[in-house]
């Protein structure tokens, strides 16, 4: 017993370092989620890219996005991907986003208490064509999952759940989520020491997932 | 050496087919008959009671139908003892698949898990197959209410009006005549006792020889599934004029 806490709080001590240099973002609106992961992947303070894709696709209207320990969260990733697929092609439908969260869920708490967890935190954005309603899961590596309106992690969670709180309605448009979706971005630019390589942005609605063109170019002046 | 083909349930005979198979079949064409009717706003069962008694305890006896979970119930037609088995493995099978996705399982699945099972005695061998015939019906979001049947084989379909059991052809063609389209749950339960009361032996029918139940959506949008009791068949019995009348001078 004793053995399994000091596990937590050693995987604890280490996700509270690098990871959480790695920004997931995530809002609803009233028939899409929005989901944004910043593309720098880093070792302790060196950056190794600056283009990476920290999302999976799991089908045609569910996207997950993982930060953690560099290794576990794309074999993660995949994994789940792998499963839901592979229920898509066994039962020619496609599993809705409160399922998956639930399976998902359920995959990291049988890991959590293996000899070895992963140290995955994750958001899972999705669009329901069956209710027609957007959905996003904020999960962590203890298997917390929370359905939320707007959700984060990494630093974001604290530079950016203000600025959400402030304007965030749950029938907002694209075009004013992706407004609130850069003053989010803008604050972690303006803010944080290290530049994260700007954010990679795909919308989930009922046409499926796709990329939308992010410029993260621009220099935020600070205020 | 009459027996070379039909001691074991995984050898085809040399016309191809497997005689096990087609015994269990046999079987369930002598049990009591069981019919489902697909209406617009839900599912009405109704079956055939065998084993009728006086001093039978009704409401704590079903004997042919059961429920699978929140949204699907089922009718039974075959060996009862064999149905128990196949029922508790098909409740698992969606209690397990609740604590996966917590949400209920999808009715063709579940209707697939219990035929893999049927088919693998089919297959791998066993003594015999499971003497069942099952009527499922359920809903789900995504393909609104179902019905669908099963048999020994393991084959399943999907029906808008089906039957199973002893005269299940002679059923099965009165449902082909007076099955409407978009008929609705009130009008199903009618048609189902009509039918049932010209396949039964006897003319006029009574609760205790028959079980009855519906899967619907309750005002707010809640699916029920419901086994009526006693007392709500016959009232059922007599609105369409099938009720026995109790016979007072001859007791």
């Amino acid at each position: 017993m004793p053995r399994i806490l000091l596990n937590l709080i050693v995987h604890h001590l280490h996700l509270s370092s690098a990871s959480k240099m790695e920004n997931l973002l995530g809002l609803t609106g009233k028939d899409f989620t929005i989901v944004a992961a910043s593309k720098a992947a880093m070792r302790g303070a060196t950056i190794l890219k600056a283009s990476d894709d920290k999302t999976r696709s799991l089908n045609k209207n569910t996207l997950m996005a993982f930060s953690g320990e560099a290794g576990d969260t794309v074999h993660f990733a995949e994994f789940v991907q792998a499963n839901i697929q592979l229920y898509s092609m066994r039962n020619d439908t496609e599993l809705g986003p409160p399922a998956v969260a639930s399976f998902v869920r359920g995959e990291l708490a049988r890991s959590l208490r293996s000899k070895k967890p992963y140290t995955v935190n994750l958001l899972l954005g999705g669009y329901d064509p069956i209710t027609k309603k957007p959905h996003l899961f904020w999960l962590d590596y203890l298997a917390s999952v929370a359905p939320l309106p707007y959700a984060a992690h990494g630093y974001a969670q604290y530079y950016c759940l203000s600025i959400l709180d402030k304007h965030h309605h749950p029938d907002i448009e694209l075009e004013q989520g992706l407004k609130i979706l850069r003053m989010c971005t803008d604050e972690l630019q303006r803010r944080l020491p290290i530049d994260f390589k700007g954010m990679l942005v795909k919308v989930i609605d009922k046409d499926g997932v796709r990329e939308i063109d992010w410029d993260s170019s621009k220099a935020v002046k600070s205020a | 050496m009459a027996r070379r083909y039909d001691s074991r349930t995984t050898i085809f005979s040399p016309e191809g087919r497997l005689y096990q198979v087609e015994y269990a079949l046999e079987a369930i064409s002598h049990a009591g008959t069981a019919i489902g009717i697909l209406a617009s706003d839900g599912i009405v069962l109704a079956a055939e009671r065998k084993v009728t008694s006086k001093l039978l305890e009704q409401d704590t006896s079903a004997e042919k139908l059961y429920t699978l979970n929140d949204n699907m119930i089922c009718a039974v037609a075959g060996m009862t003892a064999d149905a128990n088995i196949l029922i508790n493995y098909a409740r698992q099978a969606a209690q397990r698949y609740l604590l996966t996705y917590n949400e209920d399982i999808p009715c063709e699945q579940l209707v697939r898990r219990l035929c893999d099972l049927k088919q693998g005695y089919t297959q791998h061998g066993g003594l015999r197959p499971f003497g069942v015939s099952f009527i499922y019906a359920g809903y789900d979001p995504q393909r609104q209410f179902q019905l669908y049947q099963s048999n020994p084989s393991g084959n399943y379909g999907g029906w808008k009006a089906t039957s199973v059991g002893a005269n299940n052809a002679s059923a099965q063609s009165l449902l082909k005549q007076d099955y409407k389209e978009e008929c609705n749950l009130r009008e199903a339960c009618g048609l189902a006792v009509k039918v049932l009361s010209k396949t039964m032996d006897s003319t006029k029918l009574s609760s205790e020889k028959i079980e009855f139940a519906t899967v619907g959506k309750t005002k707010d949008g809640k699916i029920y599934h419901h086994l009526w009791g006693a007392d709500e068949i016959t009232v059922l019995l007599e609105e369409h004029g099938l009720a026995k009348k109790e016979d007072t001078e001859a007791g």
